[in-house]
């Protein structure tokens, strides 16, 4: 179970996730630092380690919209963070998917801030006003990534096998 | 099959594909520019713990372009830049653009007008209005770095599903100061920003035939706003003209057209005949209106440019409006053109000469206004008129200001009188 920690609206873009102005830095290791960077209160609570790991952040329809930064999903990575939005721009999808981000597509989910979710197997379910939400399951393409712990140990599998086969 | 079909058929191997089908294509081109230092970090991460080297599959197919942050504006970006041009010297990368007044320029520019994207070709970029390519009948899409840093060592696109396709039919003959920018504002506010999440928008009809590869540019640039993995516009006789005159190119050109009897998502009709310039207010680039409905509101800061306007057409329409006019007092104009080509030819036509009179600030190649990157960041409760391809919250460098979108000829004509203006009714 974990609390809804912030609630944003529809079409929130990587400008908001991570603005643009710190697109010098990149290491994962940083990136954290500057999530949310404009929303002065958010950040400060991230940044103070005010909000615990695997809490929810919750978005509306296309969330992630924008540029193809990876420092919008790495910031959230490092927060631990799990993202249950209604649904997802195509790139932060697969960029989150990549770097094992945490995120629950499920398109009529009602909660505010401060409601405790228990995401299930395929729905979310809001236990501060009892009721459920079925989740939309990611593709199996997608799904063997996340299962290989992520794009970087999936392509390090496939490079080792081809190594070895072109032997 | 669609065009993007046959091309990812082509590309994995396969007699056919269809919709949802996933395949591993080959890639053609691989773009990054400075983000390249985070993606040269995620390849050496997939060589850890293998006794194998990093080693790009083909340096030939690999383009870096500094186009974000140049000339760096920090020790950091600076630091980067340096990592990356020594990367690209040791794994020889040839398509390597760096911060040069006669090859430089914005990485959406520099490919077209190299010659590197052809039609049928797969490009990736880790930028995400890589779906310009699709402007010479390429399936160009972005990704994230560390997608770039597996394709880097593999040569393929991994997991690739097969995109359903709209096709976009286009007819009516534009009014005089209407183009591709106002028809993709258009169709992104009818389509809205995710109505095309995850599908190719394909491009076909009259209007899109009478188009050069400049305007091309523009639409498919702009076609992730509306959600969409790429747009494309099916190679035809423009195309091929644009990659002999314009790109140099002398070797064989193939085409890669859709069947008669391919089967799209939907079909959607636009007709541009009675089409007014049309502006994407703030903050969502799909919340478009004619211009009626904003004309006549103060502007801080005009910005002409960048991969979605910064073309020679482009820059030769705001010369027309501007030439022996004064930019307002009160309001700042910003040009940037998309390439150091573009900006040597513009210059040779005066363009340049007759921004600088009338009072704009001509500015070196590059992203950073467009972004808030890298000059150009506006004041707080301050507002911007520009004709790049984002308006979201904070997109100028500040959360406490506003962006509005519009093509280069509403640009000029609203840097002359320091409000919206429509420049149709400025024409006399």
């Amino acid at each position: 179970m974990a609390k809804v920690v912030y609630q944003v609206g529809d079409d929130i873009s990587t400008d908001v996730i991570y603005p643009g102005r710190f697109m010098a830095t990149v290491l994962p290791t940083e990136t954290p630092l500057l999530a949310f960077a404009d929303d002065a209160a958010f950040n400060a609570k991230l940044k103070t380690k005010q909000i615990p790991p695997g809490s929810i952040l919750l978005g509306g329809q296309n969330f992630g919209c924008g540029s193809s930064r990876e420092q919008a999903v790495s910031c959230l990575k490092g927060h631990e963070l799990i993202i249950v939005a209604r649904s997802f721009a195509r790139i932060f999808l697969q960029n989150a998917i990549n770097l094992g981000l945490r995120i629950v597509s499920c398109p009529a989910i009602e909660a505010n801030e401060g409601d405790e979710l228990e995401v299930l197997a395929t729905a979310v379910l809001n236990k501060s006003s009892g009721k459920e939400f079925p989740i939309v399951p990611l593709p199996r393409s997608r799904q063997a990534i996340i299962d290989a712990g992520g794009l970087i140990p999936f392509t390090r599998k496939r490079l080792v096998e081809g190594a070895l086969a072109a032997r | 099959m669609t065009t993007v079909e046959k091309i990812l058929a082509r590309a994995s191997g396969l007699p056919s594909v269809k919709v949802g089908d996933v395949v591993e294509p080959k890639v053609d081109l691989a773009m990054s520019h400075e983000n390249a230092a985070l993606v040269i970090n995620q390849f050496n991460e997939i060589y850890q713990g293998t006794p194998l080297m990093p080693k790009i599959w083909d340096p030939s197919r690999v383009a870096v372009i500094f186009d974000h942050r140049v000339p760096a504006e920090s020790a950091k970006t600076a630091s980067n830049q340096k990592r990356v041009r020594e990367f690209v010297g040791t794994q020889s990368v040839t398509k390597f653009h760096d911060i040069r007044g006669d090859v430089g320029g914005i990485c959406h520019q520099i490919l077209p007008e190299s010659g590197y994207v052809r039609p049928g070709a797969v490009v990736v970029g880790t930028d995400s209005h890589t779906t310009s390519h699709g402007a010479l009948g390429a399936f160009a899409f972005g990704i994230g770095a560390t997608e770039m840093a597996s394709v880097w060592a593999l040569g393929v696109a991994l997991n690739i599903e097969v995109p359903p396709t709209i096709k976009v039919v286009v007819k009516g003959r534009f009014k005089k100061f209407v183009g591709a920018k106002d028809l993709i504002l258009h169709l992104i506010g009818r389509l809205t920003a995710q109505g095309a999440n995850f599908k190719v928008l394909e491009f076909h009809g009259p209007t899109i035939a009478q188009l050069n590869t400049s305007s091309r540019l523009t639409l498919c640039n702009m076609a992730v706003e509306a959600g969409a993995t790429a747009g494309i516009v099916p190679a035809d006789a423009e195309t091929e003209r644009y990659l002999r005159e314009e790109a140099g190119v002398t070797d064989t050109i193939e085409f890669v057209v859709p069947d008669a009897d391919a089967a799209y998502e939907q079909v959607l009709e636009v007709n541009v005949a009675k089409l007014v310039p049309q502006i994407a207010c703030p903050h969502t680039v799909d919340n478009v209106k004619p211009i009626g409905e904003v004309a006549g509101r103060k502007v801080h800061q005009i910005v002409i440019g960048s991969c979605t306007n910064g073309r020679l057409d482009d820059l030769a329409i705001a010369a027309r409006i501007l030439k022996g006019k004064k930019v307002a007092q009160g309001t700042r104009m910003l040009i940037f053109p998309a390439s150091g080509k573009i900006f040597r030819q513009a210059l040779a036509k005066g363009y340049v000469g007759a921004f600088m009179q009338a009072g704009a600030v001509v500015m070196n190649s590059g992203c950073g206004p467009c972004l808030g990157i890298h000059e150009g960041a506006l004041g707080d409760g301050e507002t911007a008129l520009s004709t790049t391809n984002r308006n979201f919250k904070g997109r100028m460098g500040n959360p406490n200001s506003e962006v509005y979108l519009c093509s280069p000829a509403v640009a000029a004509a609203s840097a002359l009188t320091g409000v919206i203006t429509n420049p149709q009714k400025e024409d006399n």
